[in-house]
């Protein structure tokens, strides 16, 4: 079966005054139909890149050169019109942002931006049935009070509340690709394995493939099948999650792993800050 | 006596909704060269207390007092010097006209730290002290990572030789591997130059691994305050369990934790 989301050696560059940066070095990356992939990487590494090009917002910035290829159920994003891009956003692929509040337009209430976002898909919906259709997607959530909610803005919510009225938008047009740029980084711990936990089901419901971009691999093994390892605009290493996290391989992996502060205690590992063997060639786990 | 002491400490908050109780009679004492760490969700009055220690915000009552003597609500440049703040957002915590060298020697400025002319060099040892090349002085903090700039605002607090460091969620905005990094070389400069740290954060793996002793807030009370050891092998509270229990994991040690401490909710 041909993947939804096939990436196949994708480049990108900036430019800036210092000359050409180069970004990405050439990712391959795929997800069938339903899958939860993460991608996981340290800040800088290209992560949140990766998932703007997916979504086609780089190719338009007019300082990013973008190569290789980004098959998206079968059509390249690299090669469309900005117009065909901007149709995929919202409907076919949509995405959820690590800060819900900044996310979400301070001036409108949530029901006009529900609206907004329904109106993508069914372009005659009337302010009353989106009205209707935003309790019931807000329900889902285990928002309690939706139509209070609806007519609220979203300052006048907590983090917790925003992220869910987010994942709630992101879903709302049943898209077949979900991109997740660390949606609970900004959430504290109790509230943050709760949304997890409800996005997750919410996408296996929906049968919505999800690409997860995450630092924190605690979150990675909760919520992912599959897993993608990103160093400095490489894939260092991929496979299933568990294979990863019973027996990491690369370097860079186990010093990933190695950092990551444990319940039982046992303190912390002297971390080296960079060695040539993060940069050895990407090991593959398993037949995918 | 201890070396810091919070006595019955009450904040409340008027707003045009009725009152707000952020924290409720909290008291609770620190003693020299010890990690505290404070934990609880967003919303519970950690931060709040971090800004009545600092002198920031006056407490509706109780009282604040640091060996032995009570501190005033109108800090003296002493009190402000003893007591120094990291906080969450380095980026926002730094001036971003100034340079980071210009940054650390502003408090040494303030607090007449020794002679004028030698300063710059006083910069450059607090920066080499944090693992930060001392060349990085003339750069402002846009031209730094966010792990750079943590250690700057580390560098910048312990150049005017506090005795108490309050830590406000100090890696919460980094990734893994720069805040096993960073935890590392809080912990080395506690033990070297005996300071104390109130350390404030929703991370309990974090907690785990740095704090002596852990204080638990719900909703502006303190509920449970134990050694780290017992607080994550028998906590005494429901809410102090799910907490623990709300951490992701990855190890099969960890997961067996967890599993225990559900079978005795």
């Amino acid at each position: 079966m041909m993947p939804l989301l096939d990436i196949k050696n994708l480049e990108l560059s900036f430019n800036s005054y210092k000359g050409l940066t180069q970004v990405l070095h050439g990712i391959d990356l795929n997800i069938k139909k339903g899958e939860r992939v993460a991608l996981v990487g340290e800040s800088g590494s290209g992560k949140s890149v990766t998932a703007r090009l997916v979504l086609g917002l780089l190719q338009e910035a007019r300082n990013a050169k973008a190569s290789g290829e980004v098959l998206f159920d079968g059509s390249d994003v690299n090669q469309m019109k900005n117009k065909d891009r901007a149709g995929l956003r919202g409907t076919d692929i949509s995405m959820i942002f690590q800060d819900p509040t900044s996310s979400l337009n301070p001036s409108f209430t949530i029901e006009t931006q529900f609206h907004d976002v329904l109106k993508r898909r069914t372009p005659d919906l009337t302010k009353e049935m989106s009205f209707e259709r935003a309790c019931a997607l807000l329900d889902d959530v285990a928002i309690p009070d939706p139509k209070r909610v609806l007519k609220s803005y979203n300052f006048q919510m907590s983090g917790g509340m925003n992220q869910r009225i987010m994942i709630a938008m992101a879903l709302a047009n049943k898209p077949k690709l979900l991109l997740a740029d660390e949606p609970g980084t900004a959430l504290d711990v109790t509230v943050q394995s709760q949304t997890l936990q409800l996005m997750r089901d919410l996408v296996s419901e929906n049968d919505t493939a999800v690409l997860l971009i995450s630092h924190n691999l605690g979150v990675v093994r909760e919520f992912a099948d599959r897993l993608y390892v990103i160093y400095r605009g490489r894939i260092v290493e991929e496979g299933p999650t568990a294979l990863i996290f019973n027996n990491p391989q690369h370097a860079y992996t186990k010093a990933l792993l190695s950092a990551i502060p444990r319940i039982t205690g046992g303190g912390l590992p002297q971390i080296a800050e960079q060695t040539d063997d993060y940069l050895a060639p990407k090991i593959t786990h398993g037949a995918i | 006596m201890s070396f810091f002491e919070i006595q019955n400490l009450s904040k409340t908050f008027k707003t045009k909704h009725g009152d707000v109780n952020a924290v409720q009679d909290v008291s609770f004492s620190v003693e020299q060269g010890e990690c505290l760490a404070v934990v609880g969700e967003s919303g519970s009055g950690k931060s709040t207390i971090a800004n009545m220690i600092l002198g920031i915000l006056a407490p509706t009552s109780g009282a604040i007092s640091m060996k032995g003597s009570k501190l005033p609500q109108k800090r003296s440049k002493e009190h402000r010097r003893a007591i120094q703040f990291v906080q969450q957002n380095p980026l926002s915590a730094l001036n971003p006209k100034r340079t980071i060298g210009a940054s650390v020697r502003l408090g040494l400025d303030t607090y007449h730290m020794g002679e004028p002319q030698e300063r710059w060099s006083q910069v450059e040892k607090a920066l080499s002290d944090v693992g930060l090349d001392a060349e990085l002085r003339s750069r402002s903090p846009s031209g730094l990572s966010g792990g750079q700039r943590q250690r700057v605002s580390i560098a910048r607090a312990l150049a005017c030789e506090p005795e108490l460091l309050v830590l406000d969620e100090p890696t919460s905005a980094l990734d893994v591997l720069v805040q096993a990094r960073v935890l590392q070389l809080l912990n080395a400069l506690r033990i070297e130059k005996n300071l104390t740290y109130i350390f404030i954060t929703h991370d309990l793996a974090v907690v785990r691994n740095v704090a002596d002793r852990v204080a638990v807030f719900k909703a502006g009370q303190l509920v449970e305050l134990d050694t780290t050891e017992n607080i994550f092998t028998n906590p005494g509270t429901q809410y102090t369990r799910e907490l623990i229990n709300a951490v992701p994991v990855i190890d099969e040690d960890e997961i067996m934790l967890k599993n225990k401490l559900v079978a005795n909710l």
